[in-house]
Formats: C-alpha cells, structure tokens, sequence
C-alpha cells in the first residue's frame, strides 16, 4: 500500500511539475481575489472576523480549481484503468490524491498567506503564526479529503467544473465555519487573542469523520 | 476452476466463458458468450463495429462486471474473484493507457512500480522495442506508431500470463510489428485474445476463431475449421 | 416486487392525524406568550424539518444497502427518500422564513441555527438530480448516487452541530429551552402533528416508490413483447429507470 501511494504521489507530482497545471493557477487566483475584495469591500485593511473570513473564502474557492483538476489526467489519459489492472489496494488511490491536494493547498498557502498579510491584513501576524499554522493544517486536511472525494464523484460526470464546487462548498461550510472562527481572534487589529481551542476540535472531528467516510467509499467511485 | 494458488495449474483453461452477458442500461452489449481458452492458445475475435468487442475485452480484463453467466479468467471467478486475476493480465486496447506529459520512461517505471516489477525491466523492453532515442521524450511528442510501441511495453511490463490485445498492430511500421512479435506475438507465450479486423492476419495467428455479432456468438471453431469467407461475413 | 404494500392504511392514517393536527393547533394548542397565534407555524415548520432530516439520512442508508447489495430496488428507494426529502426541506425553509418574518420582522435570520443548516442542506442536495442526470450509465450513476447519499447523510447531522456552535443563541428556539418542558398542550399537539408529518412521508414515499415501479415493470414486459428493437429507448433520467 505504502509504495503504491508513494508511486502515485510521485507521478502526479512529475506530471505537475511538467505541466504547471494547478499550483500556479490557484496561487494567481488567490491572489486575485485578494484584489477583488480589496475593491469589492473598498477597504484597505481588514482586521479580525472580516480578514479571517476573506482569507478562507478565497483559499477555498482556490482549492476548488484544485479540485476540479485533480482527477482529470486520469479520466482523459487512462489513468484509471491502468490503476484498474493493477494488483494493488484499490484505496491507494485516494490516499495519494488525498495528499497531493493537501501538498498543493500547502504549496498555495505558503505564497498566498504572506500576500494576504501584506496585501489586506492591518496587524501584523507576528506571534499567532503558529496557532495560524494550526489552523490551516487542519482546514488543509478536511478541505483534501472532501475535494478528493467529489472530485472522484464529478470527473466522471458532464458538467464536472460545475458540479464539484456545486458539492463540495455546501460540504465544506463546517470548515470555513471552523477555520473562520478559529482565526478571527488571530487576525485581531489589537494584536492576536487566544485561540479558541474548540473550532480546532470542530476541525479535527469533521477530518476525522470525512476521513474515515471517504476512505470506505472510495473504491466504489473506482469500478465501472 | 476454483484453486487456492494465485496460479492456475498449467492444464486450466486462460479463459472459460459460460453464458456471459453485458448490458448498458436497456442496450446488451453482449449476450450469452461461452467459449473457452486453453493456456498458451491464441484466439482471434472478429465482428463489426458493435459487436461487443471491446466490452468482451474488458470484462476479460477485469474492467467490467459480467451481468449474467460466469466468467473464469485464469482460475479466479468474475467479479467475486477478480482480485485475483489482477496483474497477470496484459491490456492493450485503444488508449495506451500513457500520460501524454510524462516521458515514456516516467510512464514506465510508474507502472512498474504499480506492479512490483523492477524498472530494469521497463528499461529493457524499452530497447527492445526500439525506443531507447526517444524514452526521455514526453509521450505526446511521440508519433502514434511510437506511442503503440510504448502501450505495448506497458502491457507485457509485468509479465502476463494472458494477453488481451485490441489491434495491436495498428499504427506500426513493419520494422515495428517485427519488433514488438516476441513480445506480444504467438512465441511470446501467453494465452491471447486478439481483437483484429485484418482477417487473413487474424486466421493466420489464431488457433481458435471467435466471431460475434450484435452481441452473440456467431463463429466459435478452432482456426482450420473457419473459412475466410465465413469471417467476411460477419462484417455483411 | 411489491412496493405499495400498506398504501390504503397509510393514507387514512396520514390524513386522520394530519386532520387531527390542524384541529388541535388551532382549537387546543395555547397561543404563544409573545409570538402570538404566528407561532403555530412552529407546528408545521419543526416537523417538516424533522421529518425531511429524517429522510435525508434514510436516503444514506438506502444508499449504504446498495453498495453493498447492488440491488437496484435499494437505490430506487433512496432516490425517491431524497427527492421527497427535498420537498419537505424547501417546505421548512419557506415556514421558517415565515414565522421568521412574522416573529422577528426579517424574512431570513443568520441567528437561526436550523434555518441556516437547511439552506446549507437544501444547497447540497439541490445536487442529487443533476448528478444522476448528468451520469448516463444506470449502473454508475447509481453507484455515484448512492456514494453522494452517504456522504451527505454523515454530513446533515454535522452540519447542524457546526452551524449551531457558530451561531449565537440570541432567540429562544422553543424546541431546546423548554425541550422536556414544554406544556402539557403543546406537547400533545407537537407530537401528533409530528407523527402525522412522519406518516404523509412515508405514504409519499411509498406512493413515488409503487408509481416508479409500476412503470418500469410494465416497461420491461413491454419489451419482452416487442423485442429489443421494437420500443423507444429510454430518455436519459435521473430517476433509476430499471430494478
């Protein structure tokens, strides 16, 4: 099982690195948005609940290009089949795509977060950066085993750029609710509160259900 | 053919179809196929477009569940069973099956990594067949004659013990055809189900004919039974 | 296969307590302290929400039977569970953001934990139909109905505990602050409206379940008689369209 996520995780990593397909496009559209929000909201500077909720906003409407581009080598190149044949646990799959998403929204982050604080945010974000890791790591986890999920579940169907993030942002609404509310106190123009340690916990759990519901029913989006 | 060994003994059948089915929705793609295969034999597979070809191919390979009779691939019974058939069938169909961004030695070494094969092995086929200047190339730079040099590659990678092949020869040059014969060709020594629509080629490397049409089985006779002219009919 | 087994019995008994509902809200049950007689829609609005909630995670277990079973009477089931879920689900939103209205002056209240988990909800399985639909082989598109209908079903119920951590509590909801408490009358009427909700439900659900039977029932003897050739293919459909 080990080498077999590891060789998926590798080929879908050489084929991003070669195509530049993913990564680059949501780190722009984060960025974008960033943009978007400073005319849309015609402000300057955000602090507290509005910064936390523009940041996560737009990481998740940044995920969701992730999403939709997830599985799409494999629907269009075969990719599925070759997996298919092979005498492998059929899971893998979804462990591997599972972690190359959540390497993906980390790679997005880490460039994202610092325009976001240089761009929109009033305090700095000084010492609450490791309750600030905290949180992203977190929302990261759930955001990568939902999106891989639904991404399995749309890239089969006819309208799959639609229907992904038609599906996964209802789905994903306990996250933005718990990394929202997570980081508001962060992000606070009077310098970082406390965080609050139960949307961690609201966090956790929502990873740890949707983690072990994907993992079951994943092969059955696998067979024909 | 139920055995306990992930190897079928040496005198089971490749392949023992009873009564097999397949429908899409309300359309039956197949319809009460039966035929059997014994190991190491070469059948050849003819019918029009629609006959139920393809879809024969893949639930031989394990890609599609039977809706009705029973198919035994290499001792494991479909689909209860068809973990234990997987990877000791070779598939070589229309897709390659390779990612067009990825060189073909990337594509390689990743489906020898998928099946426990040492990347050596991919290494050599790749020479074998000819493709040693062009191994580090991206696969869609590839001509398409190249490109089926490669998907044959990834199908014998593992060393099958059956070989499914739709048209293997499409697209190669005679140089090619001549270099990929050990690999996939009747020396190579696998039981084969070769799809082709070359009827003198297909006859010539068949020891059992099977011809459907519209679903059905319409020919199942060893090879010097089975007249060129029967096989044209099917394409009537 | 049998699915409109009980449907007569069902019927009555929907229609008596739905009646029996509606007599008791409006002659038994008290008015409310501040709301006045608005609040009665709190009789119609919780048991809708109950009801279709209810029906949402059936649809999950139906979907869970299927995977397991690959009895297409299974997803025919589900199918059916969410659809009239659905209904239910827009029936709560609107009586909620009547009595929100009629309550609070706003036709939509943020503060209103269950209101806004069924927006939510309501957003996500607005998806089930366009997902079958647009998965033309029967057998996958089952297959993926059903993964959705268990993904969704484990996400109601955490959706609602996420929604109301969020939320603050600024209006009293009558469910939670008098829960065990409530008057005796209230109670009373709440549980038979409740019921009788329960029961049009599944008499909806059993009613869809026999009609859609029926039809591909007669379909496929058609079809025996016709041949295979002899009949109109069948319209792409996000309902099953074969047991």
């Amino acid at each position: 099982m080990r080498t077999t996520v590891a060789a998926l995780i590798r080929k879908d990593l050489q084929l991003e690195r070669r195509s530049f397909e993913s990564v680059p496009a949501m780190l722009m559209f984060s960025v974008t948005v960033f943009v978007l929000f400073h005319f849309g909201l015609d402000r300057n500077a955000l602090a507290g609940d509005l910064a936390a909720g523009v940041l996560w906003v737009t990481l998740l409407l940044a995920a969701v290009l992730g999403m939709n581009r997830l599985f799409v080598a494999e629907r269009e190149q075969g990719g599925f089949d070759a997996f298919l044949l092979a005498p492998v646990d059929r899971t893998a799959m979804f462990v591997a795509k599972a972690a190359v998403l959540f390497g993906f929204l980390v790679a997005v982050e880490l460039v994202a977060v610092p325009a976001f604080v240089l761009l929109l945010l009033e305090p700095g974000i000084g010492q609450a950066l490791p309750e600030l890791l905290a949180v992203l790591l977190l929302a990261d986890a759930g955001i990568a085993v939902v999106g891989t999920l639904v991404g399995a579940l749309g890239v089969q169907t006819r309208a799959r750029d639609l229907i992904i993030p038609l599906i996964a942002l209802p789905l994903l609404v306990p996250v933005v609710i718990g990394a929202a509310q997570a980081t508001a106190p962060l992000l606070e123009a009077g310098g970082a509160d406390a965080l609050e340690v139960r949307w961690l916990g609201v966090l956790a759990l929502y990873d740890a259900v949707f983690g072990l519901l994907a993992y079951a029913v994943f092969d059955y989006l696998l067979e024909e | 053919m139920a055995t306990a060994a992930t190897t079928a003994p040496a005198d089971a059948p490749a392949v023992a179809l009873e009564g097999v089915g397949r429908a899409y929705g309300e359309r039956v793609a197949l319809r009460d196929v039966s035929f059997t295969l014994p190991a190491g034999a070469t059948v050849a597979v003819f019918g029009a477009n629609g006959a139920g070809k393809t879809t024969l191919l893949r639930i031989l390979a394990g890609l599609l569940r039977p809706h009705a009779g029973v198919a035994t691939v290499l001792g494991a019974t479909f689909p209860d069973e068809a973990w234990r058939a997987r990877g000791r069938t070779g598939l070589l169909a229309h897709d390659p099956l390779l990612y067009r961004d990825l060189t073909v030695r990337e594509n390689l070494h990743f489906h020898a990594r998928l099946h426990g094969v040492p990347a050596a092995r991919a290494d050599a086929l790749v020479a074998q067949v000819g493709l040693a200047a062009r191994a580090d190339d991206p696969v869609r730079t590839l001509s398409r004659g190249m490109t089926q040099r490669a998907a044959i590659c990834r199908a014998v990678l593992h060393e099958p013990e059956l070989l499914l092949l739709d048209e293997p020869l499409a697209n190669l040059d005679p140089g090619g055809a001549i270099a990929v014969a050990p690999l996939i060709g009747r020396e190579a020594g696998p039981a084969r189900v070769l799809i082709s629509h070359d009827a003198e080629q297909g006859l010539a490397e068949a020891d059992h004919v099977l011809g459907l049409r519209a679903g059905r089985t319409a020919i199942w006779a060893p090879v010097g039974a089975v007249t060129l002219a029967e096989v044209r009919g099917l394409y009537a | 296969m049998t699915f409109g087994r009980g449907l007569r019995p069902l019927s009555i008994a929907s229609a008596v307590l739905i009646t029996g509902a509606f007599a008791l809200v409006f002659f038994y049950a008290p008015n409310d302290a501040d709301q006045g007689f608005v609040q009665k829609i709190f009789y119609l609005h919780v048991p809708l929400a109950i009801v279709a909630l209810c029906g949402f995670v059936a649809g999950g277990i139906y979907g869970i039977l299927y995977l397991r079973s690959n009895d297409r009477a299974h997803d025919l089931r589900s199918y059916v569970a969410i659809h009239i879920s659905l209904i239910f689900a827009v029936g709560a939103l609107i009586t909620g953001s009547i009595w929100a209205r009629a309550s609070w002056g706003h036709w939509w209240v943020w503060d209103e934990p269950t209101l806004v988990s069924f927006l939510i909800v309501f957003l996500l399985y607005a998806c089930y139909q366009p997902l079958r639909f647009s998965i033309e082989d029967p057998e996958r598109q089952a297959r993926y109905a059903s993964v959705f209908a268990i993904v969704a079903g484990v996400f109601v119920p955490l959706n609602f505990m996420a929604v109301r951590l969020a939320e603050s509590l600024a209006h009293p909801r009558v469910l939670s602050t008098t829960g065990g408490a409530m008057p005796g009358d209230m109670r009373m009427t709440f549980l038979v409206s409740l019921v009788g909700m329960a029961c049009l439900y599944v008499t909806l659900w059993k009613y869809e379940l026999a009609a859609k039977s029926a039809s591909i029932q007669l379909r496929s003897l058609r079809r025996r008689l016709a041949g295979d050739e002899g009949l109109a293919p069948l319209q792409r459909s996000a309902a099953p369209q074969q047991l």
